[in-house]
């Protein structure tokens, strides 16, 4: 008996005739967690693909490239579900619980997307030395892994704060997290950072600008939920 | 966290070397004996003592955990043992629910953790398990803990003594008492017998209303002890209590504890969960121990052992109100899923329905699935407009429970999350469907006991509408007629 990662309820397989074409549509998820997710569909933003009534550039964005510093840096943020209770839920269990596991089963949402993206880097979003001890691992790290890529560590994460904790206009205003520590060749090269959750765009615009100062060409996100 | 050993010490380190190994890998563990000149932290001795933590979970400096260590005031544990070939959680004994990730912890690649008890904090290859081996921190004995002026009835009182028995031996007895019957009751001379004596008790139920509710309840009748109500995100987490209320997941936390554990509605769980719970019991009694368990619908297994005399038992077969339990009517329905698709409700049913809406009797009816709340709810709500629907993930639940006591809803449809704990005067109860697996013996049996349950209406109608009657049906109106026959024979129901 096959179960389902997230809330262990026993999955009936596909029986018979039908099992021979679905053998390979092995499912991590069950119906009822599937259920659950807001899968994205229909208009969106072009550029950070928030779910909108209408596709157009959402305020985020807007602000985004009316900033100086910072407009233009992310080229495309890719993201398969709407943050609801449900992804929150999960999130935190493998977050916070640290149930690394279910970064393969948060992967098989991703893995569709990833492959109608290109680039030459895949890249996580570095945390602090601090904050990956305390959790065993770097979430968005694990994630590419189980997306089967191997992660070019290209950034540092400088000091910590919690990002939950802040006002979003704090968050807007803060200063650059991070620092370009890779070893690579990056001009012309084209890169894709994988988190799990986009919110403001803050952590990814930072990490994105420094990528471009760094020589990439473009710079992409590919994220679980876009809140 | 890595250790390194040198002489016999173990040292606590921070970063991956080679030369100090996880809990997992180190050879031996030394065990020393205690220290008699060291002086210990007393606060330390009372926040670990019958405890298994994780260091994550301890506010003190790992520094000073690893010198009473060294002092032999402290002991570290495994977190997973090997069994043959299997390895198990050495927290919640699962050996199906490992997984591994690559460590920043410990720097492995491949280290376990276990996701059966991840809920509690992740035990993990390099997380020790820290227990207290110095002496018992101390504690106050009251003389005479139990302040209650209340009556047992003929068939609490014999269970009462038993339990008193049982606790005095240190042995494992069963009380199988129907729904209705007072068990709560019957619990307090043998908890006040071990507290009496300074011993540790703690009464575990598998969920966190129960814990609610019962504290109080303990409370006010043992007004002297220090009582600790344990639930995720409980603030009793830190107290040390003689009389410990607590739910069956928190009892993974502790360790060689316990003189008496009570485990309450032992049949709770799905039988998946039942070897967790055993070994959770297991682990948190000390080596000789009582262990008492409570239950109106004990497990076939359960049920057979009695009869086999291989399990030590007292039936509690009749209610405080003496009167004897309603018996199940069984129900030909049908294909009753055709006419919901087709938008109707099933004539039987309806007609029943009817007849209760005419006397205005309250009716709980319990259905198998959520799925069907939608289909169902508007079509009764046509009969009557007083009518509510709940379920497990219901935000208003607690709400919808209240307006039937209220007597403000007149049917409540309801998976069967109500067939437990909730109890409603003057009720007739009805099982659409009740072929349908979910609605085993023992959920029957627990769902007939929601009738009849005040002084006031002893009666009321039990019905299981089905589709082919199943074995879990007539076991359970047989279990049903069993009690009452019993009640009779003892002279425990009114004549
Ligand atoms: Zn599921
Ligand atoms: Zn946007
Ligand atoms: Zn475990
Ligand atoms: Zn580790």
């Amino acid at each position: 008996m096959n179960s389902c990662l997230f809330c262990q309820k026993e999955m009936q397989l596909p029986g018979g005739f039908q099992a021979l074409f679905q053998k390979a549509a092995q499912s991590f998820w069950c119906e009822d967690c599937i259920a659950k997710w807001a899968f994205i569909k229909g208009p969106t933003c072009p550029t950070c693909h928030r779910w909108m009534e209408t596709a157009e550039i959402c305020l985020d964005c807007k602000k985004w490239q009316a900033d100086p510093i910072y407009s233009g840096c992310l080229d495309e943020n890719i993201s398969v579900l709407a943050y609801n209770s449900f992804c929150q839920q999960v999130l935190a269990q493998y977050k916070y619980r640290g149930d690394y596991i279910l970064a393969v089963a948060i992967a098989d949402l991703l893995k569709s997307k990833l492959k109608q993206t290109s680039f030459d880097l895949i890249t996580p979003i570095p945390l602090s030395e601090e904050r990956r001890y305390e959790r065993g691992f770097n979430q968005s790290e694990a994630l590419i892994t189980a997306l089967g890529k191997k992660p070019t560590i290209l950034l540092t994460r400088m000091h910590t704060e919690k990002q939950s904790k802040k006002t979003r206009k704090e968050r807007l205003e803060t200063p650059q997290v991070f620092r370009f520590t890779g070893q690579q060749e990056m001009s012309g090269k084209k890169v894709l950072i994988v988190d799990d959750i986009y919110t403001t765009g803050t952590t990814l615009y930072h990490a994105a600008k420094l990528l471009k100062e760094a020589g990439a060409t473009e710079v992409r996100s590919l994220t679980m939920a876009r809140s | 966290m890595r250790i390194l050993m040198k002489d016999h010490l173990l040292i606590p380190v921070f970063h991956h070397d080679s030369a100090s190994y996880t809990i997992t890998e180190l050879p031996n563990i030394p065990h020393h004996k205690h220290n008699p000149t060291y002086r210990f932290n007393s606060q330390i001795q009372t926040f670990l003592f019958g405890k298994q933590l994780l260091l994550d979970e301890i506010p003190h400096p790992v520094e000073e955990l690893f010198t009473h260590v060294n002092e032999g005031y402290i002991t570290l544990r495994r977190p997973f043992i090997k069994e043959g070939r299997k390895i198990k959680c050495a927290r919640c004994g699962s050996s199906h629910h490992l997984a591994t990730y690559p460590c920043a912890r410990c720097g492995n690649e491949q280290c376990h953790y276990c996701r059966n008890c991840l809920m509690m904090g992740r035990v993990s290859a390099c997380t020790p398990l820290f227990s207290w081996n110095g002496p018992s921190p101390s504690t106050l004995i009251v003389d005479q803990p139990l302040k209650w002026d209340g009556t047992l009835s003929t068939g609490q009182q014999q269970a009462s003594t038993a339990v008193v028995a049982a606790i005095d031996n240190k042995k494992e007895y069963l009380v199988w008492a129907v729904c209705g019957a007072g068990k709560t009751e019957v619990l307090f001379a043998g908890i006040a017998h071990a507290l009496k004596q300074g011993q540790r008790v703690c009464l575990a139920t598998p969920r966190t209303d129960v814990v609610l509710e019962l504290a109080p309840r303990l409370k006010k009748v043992f007004p002297h002890t220090t009582i600790a109500a344990l639930y995720g995100g409980s603030e009793d987490r830190h107290l040390f209590a003689n009389l410990v209320i607590s739910t069956t997941h928190q009892l993974f936390r502790f360790y060689c504890a316990f003189d008496t554990v009570i485990v309450d509605e032992v049949d709770a769980f799905p039988y998946t969960m039942d070897a967790t719970l055993q070994y959770a019991v297991q682990q948190a009694k000390k080596s000789v121990a009582a262990t008492i368990y409570l239950t109106a619908t004990p497990s076939r297994k359960w049920q057979k052992e009695c009869r086999q005399n291989k399990r030590a038992y007292m039936t509690i077969p009749a209610r405080f109100h003496r009167f004897p339990l309603p018996i199940p009517q069984f129900k030909w329905i049908g294909q009753w899923t055709s006419p919901l698709k087709n938008a109707r409700l099933p004539f039987v049913l309806k007609k029943w329905l009817q007849q209760r809406i005419e006397k205005e009797k309250q009716v709980l009816l319990f259905i198998p699935k959520i799925k069907l709340i939608d289909d169902m709810l508007p079509l009764i709500q046509k009969l009557h407009p007083k009518v509510e629907a709940v379920h497990a993930e219901d935000p208003l639940r607690k709400e919808k429970v209240q307006k039937m006591r209220k007597q403000e809803t007149l049917i409540l449809l309801t998976t069967t999350i109500l067939e437990r704990g909730v109890t409603f005067p003057h009720i007739d109860v009805a099982v659409l469907g009740a072929e349908e697996r979910i609605f085993t013996e023992s959920a029957l049996v627990q769902i007939a006991g929601r009738v009849g349950r005040s002084v006031e209406a002893p009666t009321g109608d039990v019905v299981f509408f089905h589709y082919g009657k199943t074995t879990a049906m007539v076991r359970a109106k047989k279990q049903i007629l069993q009690m009452n026959k019993e009640a009779k024979q003892r002279g425990l129901l009114h004549e």
